[in-house]
């Protein structure tokens, strides 16, 4: 089935986008943002805003319909395909399965100080309603906060005897998070840890196809909660013993 | 102002613990010194550069007295001896000092009543230097007076300092007023101040004094382009509280974000070190005339900021009350708070209206810095947009003084400049559609809002007196705030505090506290 982006009407194309150009806003500026619009694959695009941001920039609001369409057949995506079980279920299922607690360690880890990922999937309080980690019985669970390097990261995760591990990496320019979390890795194949773990990482522009291209076990996006991860975690702990 | 019907016992409650509170830390705090506090006083009598290898020269200095000398005496005793016994000025002891690798404890002792005598020429230099920074901001600020009590403040963030000019002189021609610089993901954990201009950092900018001075020079120009002072804002949380003061007084910011337990909360940094630092750094902030922001508007990212509430009202007393104890006057006191509760609650702007209010009331001649939201921002930059509208009308309606501006893109990357330019926009029509508004209304007696006020007071006045009883290193230790346990031996930094000798001297600190209490 080929498929376009859908406006009003099927396979109409429509799409917006806005963007700014190093230019004054001017007639010619306008007529760049619509050459920008078509080299992008937008038949009669329409500048339908263009305004000045002063000092030589120039923000523009564009539509157009594109011309290429995909065929949606032949999409394949990573993706994590079993359904997320409750808190309740999970504590059943670790007492069913395990004699013992199940030790995850989180931080946000190199430079990153944001600590909004970790705590929501961590955190007694949890997220959205959505209680952390630390509410489940059953699980240990270490939040070390934020800007843990790699190597204290691997050395706690020792100490601690993790069975999981939680990467959360929020702030990112030019794709800083990427560099950092290939290190992990790394790190923990020289540690000769990798297989011993389960690795997971969380972030506003982590997708679980990133994550397993990065060596992750698994990744979480946006709109993932406590209890996606533990599910997550805990059956692939049950698969591997 | 009461239009919330707060019981005023009630807010002199709050206050009386809280000075209570600090007032017991603040004796710990007299009792000692810190690494940071002697580097900070070699600063300020002019030593500065780096070494062969990179590493800032006042390090080295408290250093190798650290190593082979006693610290508890005070550095300044230490330079003090060095001009007397070298006969040399100070720059070039300096620099026989690095040419000779000298070991700076080999010479006797002055006393201490010739110390200060020693070293005034060299800090006069420098504090003369502060006063007329600070003058010539008055006189930016005459020539320019502001058309509204709010300043539009936003963030520039590209690692590059010389792209950080383009986008804050774009940003001040859109009309903000307060441009921060932010630095470098990871430089509060550095034990020392990174040199000179720089041009690579993650999420931000290296705090160095060079990068200072080439925004400030940037926004000193835009401002008399646009006719209006823009202020610059920099960060000095982490170990280098003092250092950052000092520097950001010698290149005239005009905000620093100096909270004096942010650190310990959020960076695992060593209470008793924090504590300390935090002093000399606002001393020289009251001394050199410049706002602090405070950091409370964090706890809600970690706690929930609707049963937490309280949290940040007792937390901003605390600050409030370290604040005087640091000769701050109230004008330079930028408590913060912020808007984050759940949208998705049934009368969530209600909640964020009676706390900002309320702020507002109990704080009344702070400029109170309120924060956009940020952790229910979900990607979705339509809904963000939308969040910063009912974030900007509660922002104008309670009349707060420096506005942090949302980012639609909040969580998915440092602000492009169309995300910036939309923010000001959104911010500046609120502000000309409802100008009014806020003295146009009133709170119903008794309705949601003023209870919410009230109860958020109540609570506030018993986690203070909790904390009170407890005392402030324990309390901490108990995860009072941001529900993050930080012990009181624990965190980065604690080997660099030191208890003060009896004869202990701080050249820098005495002159400033001295220039407070002739006033």
């Amino acid at each position: 089935m080929k498929i376009k982006p859908y406006g009003d009407t099927l396979n109409d194309g429509k799409v917006q986008l806005s963007f700014t150009l190093p230019v004054e806003r001017s007639q010619k500026g306008i007529a760049a943002a619509k050459e920008i619009a078509k080299s992008m694959g937008l038949i009669d695009p329409a500048v339908v805003h263009a305004e000045s941001i002063e000092n030589g920039f120039s923000l523009y609001v564009v539509y157009g319909s594109i011309i290429h369409s995909i065929d949606y057949d032949k999409i394949h995506v990573e993706e994590i395909t079993q359904k997320a079980l409750s808190r309740k279920q999970i504590e059943k299922l670790i007492a069913e399965e395990f004699d013992r607690e199940i030790v995850f360690v989180g931080a946000s880890t190199g430079t990153d100080a944001h600590t909004v990922g970790i705590d929501a999937i961590m955190n007694m309080k949890g997220f959205a309603g959505h209680y952390g980690l630390e509410r489940y019985s059953g699980i240990m669970a270490h939040n070390l906060g934020s800007q843990v390097l790699n190597e204290e990261f691997v050395k706690e995760a020792v100490e601690k005897k993790a069975d999981v591990l939680l990467v959360s990496q929020t702030v990112t320019q030019k794709d800083v998070h990427l560099k950092n979390l290939v290190e992990l890795v790394e790190l923990l194949e020289a540690e000769g840890l990798r297989d011993k773990i389960i690795l997971i990482v969380g972030g506003a522009r982590i997708s679980h196809e990133l994550a397993k291209e990065l060596g992750y076990d698994a990744g979480f996006g946006p709109g993932s909660f406590a209890e996606d991860v533990a599910t997550f975690a805990v059956n692939e702990l049950i698969k591997r013993k | 102002m009461n239009k919330l019907n707060l019981n005023f016992n009630k807010i002199n409650g709050c206050r009386s613990q809280a000075d209570a509170i600090a007032l017991d830390v603040q004796r710990f705090i007299d009792q000692n010194s810190t690494v940071s506090v002697e580097r900070t006083v070699l600063r300020l009598l002019g030593v500065d550069g780096i070494d062969e290898f990179g590493v800032p020269i006042p390090n080295i200095i408290v250093k190798n007295v650290a190593e082979k000398g006693d610290l508890t005496l005070g550095i300044s005793l230490y330079i003090a001896n060095a001009l007397q016994e070298t006969g040399l000025n100070l720059e070039n002891f300096i620099d026989k000092y690095l040419a000779e690798d000298i070991d700076i404890c080999k010479y006797s002792n002055v006393s201490t009543s010739e110390v200060d005598k020693i070293l005034k020429p060299y800090y006069e230099k420098y504090l003369n230097s502060i006063q007329s920074n600070k003058l010539m901001r008055q006189e930016y600020l005459t020539k320019f007076p502001r058309k509204c009590n709010t300043d539009l403040y936003v963030i520039v963030a590209t690692g590059n300092i010389d792209e950080d000019v383009t986008q804050a002189v774009a940003a001040s021609k859109a009309g903000a007023d307060i441009i921060a610089v932010i630095r470098s993901t990871g430089q509060s954990l550095l034990d020392y101040v990174p040199y000179g201009k720089t041009t690579e950092g993650f999420g931000g900018t290296y705090a160095t004094q060079e990068n200072f001075k080439i925004m400030r020079a940037a926004l000193d120009k835009v401002s008399e382009e646009e006719k209006r002072y823009i202020k610059l804002v920099n960060y000095a949380s982490g170990l280098c509280m003092p250092e950052i003061a000092a520097m950001g007084a010698l290149e005239r910011l005009d905000v620093l974000l100096n909270d004096s337990m942010y650190g310990i909360i959020f960076r695992d940094i060593n209470m008793q070190r924090t504590f300390v630092d935090q002093y000399f750094s606002r001393l020289i902030n009251a001394y050199s005339g410049i706002i602090i922001n405070t950091g409370e508007d964090n706890y809600l990212t970690t706690s929930d900021a609707v049963t937490e509430a309280h949290t940040v009202l007792a937390s901003q007393f605390i600050n409030e009350a370290f604040a005087k104890k640091a000769h701050l006057p109230e004008n330079l006191m930028g408590l913060g708070h912020a808007f984050e509760i759940n949208p998705d609650i049934e009368d969530s702007f209600l909640l964020e209206l009676a706390q900002a209010e309320m702020a507002r009331e109990i704080f009344p001649n702070a400029p109170l810095k309120y924060m956009p939201p940020t952790k229910h921002i979900n990607g979705n930059i339509f809904r963000a947009y939308q969040q910063n509208v009912m974030f900007n009308i509660i922002t104008t309606t309670t009349n707060q003084s420096i506005h942090l501006l949302g980012m639609m893109t909040e969580a998915i990357h440092t602000p492009f400049m169309s995300d910036r330019y939309l923010a000001i926009s959104n911010a500046k029509m609120i502000r000309k559609s409802m100008k009014s508004f806020g003295n146009e209304i009133e709170f119903k007696k008794d309705g949601i809002i003023q209870k919410r006020a009230q109860c958020v007071l109540d609570e506030a006045l018993e986690l203070l007196k909790q904390i009170s009883k407890d005392g402030m290193f324990n309390s901490l230790a108990k995860g009072v705030f941001a529900d993050t346990k930080r012990p009181i031996e624990g965190g980065k930094g604690l080997d660099g505090v030191f208890r003060k000798n009896k004869s202990y001297i701080n050249v820098i600190a005495k002159r400033m506290e001295e220039s407070f209490d002739e006033n």
